[in-house]
């Protein structure tokens, strides 16, 4: 299929998601919120609920395309520790991920999130550009 | 009792859309995200296309809370109501931001490729959530 089509498929489906937890549980489907409460033990039930879902959504592309979606991480294991740790203590401090201010926050026109988008986008494309520039 | 129910479904089918709909976007593969952000380099712009469709859905989404009383299974929506723009939104955006550069994994793909069994993605999520218990437990209990 045509990268731009999936990606575009992807993310309706993505949104079509934010929008039922939202008019079904009146909840924001920000994933760093998600997991941060269900480690804290909050709302434990209708959390993990949210969690299996998104890990069986893998398991329905595999079904429906007979393979599995593609996953390619070449970073070592050092650097995947350390972004592990920068992701989760960041977006927690931040209030939020590429879902909660990417997606929940732009779409409701949030100044905070357009502010978090604008932030996230930024260091990331530096530490792609020097992670880049020492590889290469 | 069922409204409870009602509500774990509801949550179970979120997540199970959120989850193949990053499948599909191809958001769930690290390459294809760094290759995003390297607007520098060989700059990949189809995962644009993963935000704008799903901003526009969420848009939607928020259209019609607007016209509803109460969500379908809740008594009350429960929308941030913050709006300062504080020292530790930019502050935690850019520890984010540059984790996500350095893998090119964000919370939902990273938990969402944990049923493919990588060893990476589990050492990724479980050093993510120490990550967010560190914040959560000491962090924010001194500051509040």
């Amino acid at each position: 299929m045509n990268p731009y089509i999936s990606s575009l498929g992807g993310g309706l489906l993505i949104g079509l998601s934010a929008a039922m937890l939202l008019l079904l549980n009146g909840r924001m489907a920000g994933i760093s919120g998600i997991v941060g409460r269900l480690a804290q033990g909050i709302g434990i039930v209708t959390n993990a609920a949210f969690v299996i879902g998104l890990m069986l959504g893998p398991v329905l592309f595999l079904g429906l395309f007979g393979q599995w979606p593609t996953v390619t991480i070449i970073a070592p294991w050092p650097l995947i520790i350390g972004a592990g740790l920068l992701v989760g203590f960041g977006s927690r401090m931040g209030s939020g991920c590429t879902s909660g201010h990417g997606v929940l926050g732009l779409a409701r026109l949030s100044p905070r999130s357009v502010a978090a988008v604008a932030t996230f986008l930024a260091t990331g494309v530096a530490a792609v550009t020097i992670l880049k520039g020492i590889g290469g | 009792m069922k409204t409870q129910l009602a509500q774990i479904l509801a949550a179970l089918a979120a997540g199970l859309v959120f989850g193949f709909g990053l499948s599909l976007s191809g958001m769930l593969d690290p390459a294809r995200v760094q290759g995003f952000l390297d607007i520098f380099g060989e700059w990949d712009p189809s995962l644009a296309f993963v935000l704008g469709g799903a901003v526009a859905v969420a848009m939607g989404g928020f259209f019609v809370m607007r016209h509803m009383g109460r969500p379908l299974f809740d008594r009350t929506f429960h929308v941030p109501t913050n709006k300062r723009i504080d020292p530790p939104l930019i502050i935690g955006s850019a520890i984010f931001g540059a984790g996500w550069g350095l893998v090119g994994f964000c919370p939902g793909p990273a938990v969402a490729s944990l049923s493919l069994g990588l060893i990476q993605s589990v050492l990724f999520v479980v050093f993510m959530l120490a990550g967010m218990m560190l914040h959560d437990r000491y962090l924010a209990r001194r500051a509040s």
